[in-house]
């Protein structure tokens, strides 16, 4: 099951910290992240809403905009810094070897272009010397593959659905078989189905191309049936990431447990389970552990000493206090919600 | 064509109609809600001022009655009214006896939309581009002092304008000439000299309108754009690695553009209405200076044909916008 070790990664990101500038200093969306991914590898990171992880997507192909800002960091693509490139490089390399497929696919297509421009566009901005017809039928076969008919191809943004947006963006994102392939939460605005399809689409899509994928979520569920391996965010760092069975049977970090807690499931039903409390603002960031004020484990030292990622199991790293004294994550105390209740 | 689009010009085109014949329908009204004959008063007002001496009032009299029927009853003078207006045919001028109106705004005409066309169009085009330009990130320090500078231009009204661009460029430096449409001595021909001769002439006030003007596209872009910009598909056109070129023109620029037509169309009565002034204050032989002439001399059937071109020519312009729309926002064709 483990992937041979000596495989380069195609994508290796190294201390990546992005900073949001406001008014009362900097807010560090994403903070000393370090990840890898081998080549086809399937990697998902979750997170609750603000803990960076579209921040992170965006900022994996510089695509960041201010107020957000690099602030430091290198996010190696095939042996390449994708931040030291030059403007001509970082255009080139975009969509060619690392491709996005964006959270708002209602409102990522050009409202005043047919489809087929827009992927032509794409195509067109990396080769040269095709002819209308060799890229008429490259459209043609992109469609086909995400599971769209071809006439869709003369239909303009406005007069496709939802799902069709969303596989249209996945067409164009395919266009030149790209090494890593960046989905930000790319279902988030469908429907059940249509999002259960939409992750088939892209399943049989990574195969075919052999492409490792970069899926951003913040359903647990969705991501953990399509990735490999899953990071989970908390407050702009990656507080676990392992395999993704091991994440689910046995997480380590606190939060991973409460998050996978927070499943619903069917067959038992239960009152909803949640987190207690907030994540913390990023601009103050506590000093210790960002989840102490809502871990219920937190000791003095977590409050004091920020924890760094160690060995928690099987290619699972957990950043946490709790180890490597601990061997596996202790039971949780009686009844969190009470503990933690806000005053 | 689609049916929708089909549906879309046909109900485009109704308006247009309907406006026409609103414009032209109050125009044959007001004049007859005024107590007493509207061809005596004008003339009578033209006696005592003295202004007439040289025009046989009771031929003009007659020749205004037996022409329009003035004792034929309403509804008759109004399809009376509307005949004319096809045969183009708007009455004759008091001041100009006998010229007809219609060779008047004829004569006027081509001088007022060669100006405020060209001037409004190269205010338009300049200004969205300075302000989608001022909009992109790593604007040059050029265009972010330029476009305040127009800014200030733009506060200033067309006709203090046109004063200060006559007093610096015709009185002081005496580049070129400070009122007309043409030499008063030239013989019109179509050769370069002739050309030359209207193109100088032009110049200033067609640079009244555009520096009045410019500022306030390039404002309106600049916010449109900067809307734009922020969109998801301008950071997924960056995703796709498009050259900066093509993502400002063809993804930013001409999604901000629709907004901008719609402000064009909006703002085209102002336009004109401000450019009559700098007709005036040129003496540019164009429409404005025909309406100002004739509300001066009470000149009552140049008003009224001025007018109503005035309103017909707002109604074609905003029916051709009309028509651009769909081109451009494929949503409308809906």
């Amino acid at each position: 099951m483990s992937a041979p070790k000596e495989v380069d990664p195609v994508l290796e990101v190294t201390n990546l910290n992005v900073h949001y500038d406001t008014g009362h200093g900097p807010a560090k969306a994403v903070n000393d992240v370090s990840i890898s991914l081998k080549p086809g590898e399937r990697l998902g990171l979750i997170g609750e809403s603000g803990s960076g992880k579209t921040t992170m997507a965006t900022a994996l192909m510089r695509l960041t905009r201010p107020p957000g800002r690099i602030a430091s960091g290198s996010v190696m693509l095939d042996g390449k810094d994708i931040m030291a490139m030059s403007a001509r490089e970082l255009r080139e390399t975009r969509l060619r070897d690392i491709a996005l497929i964006p959270q708002g696919a209602m409102s990522s297509l050009n409202p005043v272009m047919r489809l087929e421009e827009q992927i032509i566009d794409a195509i067109v901005a990396h080769t040269s010397g095709m002819k209308r017809a060799a890229l008429n039928a490259r459209v043609e076969e992109l469609l086909t593959n995400v599971g769209l008919a071809a006439e869709v191809a003369r239909r303009f943004p406005h007069e496709l659905s939802g799902g069709m947006k969303q596989r249209a963006a996945m067409a164009i994102a395919t266009s030149l078989s790209p090494k890593v392939i960046v989905a930000d939460e790319p279902t988030s605005a469908l429907d059940v189905v249509v999002q259960r399809q939409v992750m088939q689409t892209l399943g049989r899509l990574q195969d075919g191309l052999g492409a490792a994928v970069v899926l951003i979520g913040h359903d647990m569920g969705l991501v953990a049936q399509f990735a490999d391996r899953v990071g989970v965010m908390y407050a702009g760092k990656i507080v676990e990431i392992g395999p993704v069975r091991q994440m689910i049977e046995a997480p380590r970090h606190p939060y991973t447990r409460l998050l996978v807690d927070s499943l619903p499931g069917i067959k038992v039903k239960q009152a909803l389970i949640g987190i207690p409390g907030l994540p913390p603002p990023l601009v103050n960031l506590p000093p210790g552990c960002s989840f102490s004020p809502r871990c219920p484990f937190a000791f003095e030292r977590c409050k004091n000493e920020v924890p760094q990622p160690q060995e928690v199991g099987d290619r699972q790293q957990a950043a946490c206090h709790l180890y490597p004294e601990h061997s596996a994550l202790p039971p949780m105390p009686v009844g969190p919600n009470d503990t933690e209740a806000q005053p | 064509m689609s049916k929708e689009l089909q549906r879309y010009l046909l109900t485009r085109f109704g308006q247009f109609l309907l406006i026409i014949f609103v414009a032209v329908s109050i125009n044959f009204i007001i004049p007859r809600l005024l107590p007493g004959d509207p061809v005596q008063t004008a003339l009578a007002r033209l006696q005592t001022a003295g202004g007439a001496q040289n025009v046989d009032i009771q031929a003009v009299s007659a020749s205004y009655r037996a022409k329009y029927g003035l004792d034929a009853p309403l509804i008759e003078q109004y399809f009376n009214y509307w005949m004319d207006l096809f045969r183009l045919d708007l009455g004759v001028s008091f001041a100009n006896f006998p010229e007809k109106v219609s060779t008047m705004i004829g004569n006027a005409l081509p001088w007022s939309v060669g100006l405020l066309a060209t001037a409004t169009l190269i205010a338009f085009l300049t200004g969205s581009l300075l302000g989608a330009r001022l909009a992109w990130p790593g604007a040059g320090r050029g265009i972010k002092t330029l476009v305040p500078m127009m800014m200030v231009l733009t506060s200033i009204p067309f006709y203090l304008l046109a004063i200060i661009l006559i007093y610096f460029f015709a009185v002081v430096l005496r580049w070129f000439p400070p009122a007309g449409g043409v030499d008063t001595t030239r013989i019109m021909r179509f050769d370069w000299e002739t050309t030359r001769d209207i193109l100088n002439h032009a110049l200033l006030p067609a640079l009244s309108i555009i520096l009045g003007n410019i500022g306030f596209w390039a404002l309106g872009m600049r916010s449109q754009m900067i809307n734009v910009l922020g969109e998801d598909y301008i950071t997924f056109a960056e995703a796709k690695g498009l050259p900066p070129r093509r993502i400002f023109v063809w993804y930013g620029m001409r999604n901000a553009l629709l907004a901008q037509i719609t402000a064009l169309a909006l703002s085209l009565g102002h336009v004109v209405s401000g450019a009559i002034l700098v007709e005036v204050i040129f003496n540019y032989p164009g429409l404005g200076s025909l309406l100002y002439v004739a509300i001066r001399g009470q000149d009552y059937f140049v008003i009224q044909g001025v007018v109503l071109m005035l309103i017909v020519s707002l109604a074609v312009l905003l029916f051709i916008v009309d028509l651009i729309y769909p081109l451009l926002d494929p949503r409308i064709r809906r």
